[in-house]
């Protein structure tokens, strides 16, 4: 090695958060988040209704500011750089953000413009392929149905090759068609080596899609399976336990 | 620079495609400023004597109400439809979303105007749109347009935000409606530009002062 030169060895970590706290007023959402996902892994964050899910993916992908702690995506400070972390992340949210008025198509371009896509006319085909919206390019978003609309959103997500992938619940309102879809296509989304964070009610779901399973309460984790692969019954069981639990 | 505009184009274009084809806010707008205007028909003589000196200022009522009800969509219609966190999303500086939606609100209003003043002028026997007032709309709108589109980014956030637009906007814009009706008055007048070089220097001036703040601030109303 010629002097002076330095090897950068790659980060493993996609996300990285330590001391993350968010607060609405005096109401506290999350209490103090450490959280570290290897690249290319998949983690299932459960937790009941109001136990700080959505939270953290909003301040994870900088839609929220953070009230303390800290946090990198990719290596990219959420606070001080922002837009990095958001050409880093693919987002899928309780609503699939799509224009009514625009056909699936439009929204794709519309989107893709924004992100920079590049040969973005054929990247919004394909991602309307992996999904298998693309014969539906043409329809105006107002016409589909709440199953069809989030599967526009998941290829509106994996629109610009995000590194990371944070999904909140997902699965809500898909047929079982659409469920296969979405497991093919988060499937494919780890082979093409991108990290998954998805936050779901469905333990058995979650458990079969993520290889390690985070449960958040009163915006604490209250349980991290790290290295521990659990059967649904074992992570159920868990899962009482910690949420029941006094706080 | 350059990939920042195509960024701003890009949330033009699909505002003007989504008003393309609803038509939701020029029709709105465009009838109600309309409506305005034929109720003070009634309440002036049309030509009557003195009628310049009521005329701008029934005008710009006129506008400035109807942009209010313009201004009431840009934000508030993407809080509605849940499309507002996928924008923020965007890796994009928030100055190049607040522009876009700027220039989309601006010309919505623009295009209301050019048919709403000429229309003024046939109800009320005025001028229909004399070439002098050509940049005093403009500079009126654009200081309208950059205070209206950030405290539309505000209202959406809050419970009442029909009502809570024109509470924070109207005092703000104080001193771009005074301007537009002092400037609008000479030109109505005949006056030369210099009798109202100075409103026009106050335009600028406040059109300035809301561009670069309402930019600035524009990131700190739309983050959680």
């Amino acid at each position: 090695m010629a002097h002076g030169q330095v090897t950068v060895f790659p980060q493993p970590w996609t996300v990285q958060a330590r001391g993350l706290t968010k607060a609405y007023g005096y109401q506290w959402a999350l209490r103090g988040i450490d959280l570290e996902l290897r690249r290319g892994s998949s983690l299932a964050l459960f937790g009941p209704n109001g136990s700080g899910k959505t939270t953290l993916i909003k301040v994870l992908v900088t839609l929220a500011r953070p009230t303390g702690g800290e946090a990198l995506i990719e290596g990219h400070d959420i606070r001080r750089d922002a837009q990095a972390v958001r050409r880093a992340v693919g987002v899928v949210g309780h609503e699939p953000w799509l224009y009514e008025d625009l056909t699936v198509q439009e929204n794709l371009h519309f989107y893709g413009r924004m992100y920079g896509v590049s040969d973005l006319p054929r990247r919004a085909l394909a991602v309307l392929e992996q999904v298998g919206m693309d014969p539906y390019a043409q329809f105006p978003v107002r016409s589909l149905s709440h199953g069809m609309r989030r599967r526009v959103a998941l290829a509106r997500a994996f629109l610009h090759r995000p590194r990371v992938l944070l999904l909140d619940e997902p699965e809500a309102g898909l047929d079982q068609e659409a469920l296969a879809l979405l497991e093919r296509a988060l499937a494919q989304a780890r082979m093409d080596g991108m990290s998954v964070l998805i936050a779901t009610h469905d333990l058995a779901w979650g458990l079969a899609l993520a290889e390690r399973a985070v449960v958040l309460h009163r915006g604490r984790i209250a349980y991290d399976s790290g290295g521990t692969r659990l059967d649904a019954a074992a992570l159920a069981a868990t899962y009482r336990r910690v949420t029941e639990a006094a706080p | 620079m350059t990939a920042i505009l195509g960024k701003v184009g890009a949330i033009v274009w699909k505002d003007v495609l989504a008003e393309l084809r609803t038509k939701d806010i020029v029709l709105s707008v465009g009838v109600f400023a309309v409506l305005v205007i034929i109720v003070f028909n009634f309440a002036f003589q049309p030509g009557a004597q003195g009628i310049g000196a009521v005329a701008p200022g029934a005008l710009w009522v006129a506008v400035v109400f109807a942009g209010v009800l313009g201004m009431n969509r840009a934000f508030v219609l993407e809080k509605e439809r849940g499309t507002l966190p996928g924008l923020l999303l965007c890796p994009v500086p928030r100055e190049a979303i607040f522009a876009g939606k700027m220039a989309a609100s601006l010309l919505f209003m623009l295009l209301v105007e050019a048919a709403v003043v000429p229309l003024f002028g046939v109800f009320l026997g005025l001028p229909l749109f004399p070439p002098a007032l050509v940049p005093i709309v403009l500079l009126a709108t654009l200081g309208f347009a950059a205070a209206g589109t950030l405290f539309s980014a505000v209202a959406a956030s809050s419970r009442s935000r029909e009502l809570m637009l024109p509470i924070l906007l109207l005092p703000v814009l104080v001193p771009v409606i005074l301007s537009a009706v002092g400037a609008s008055a000479a030109v109505f007048a005949g006056e030369p530009f210099g009798e109202y070089r100075t409103w026009v220097q106050v335009l600028i001036g406040f059109d300035v002062v809301y561009l670069v703040l309402s930019a600035w601030v524009f990131e700190y109303v739309v983050q959680e």
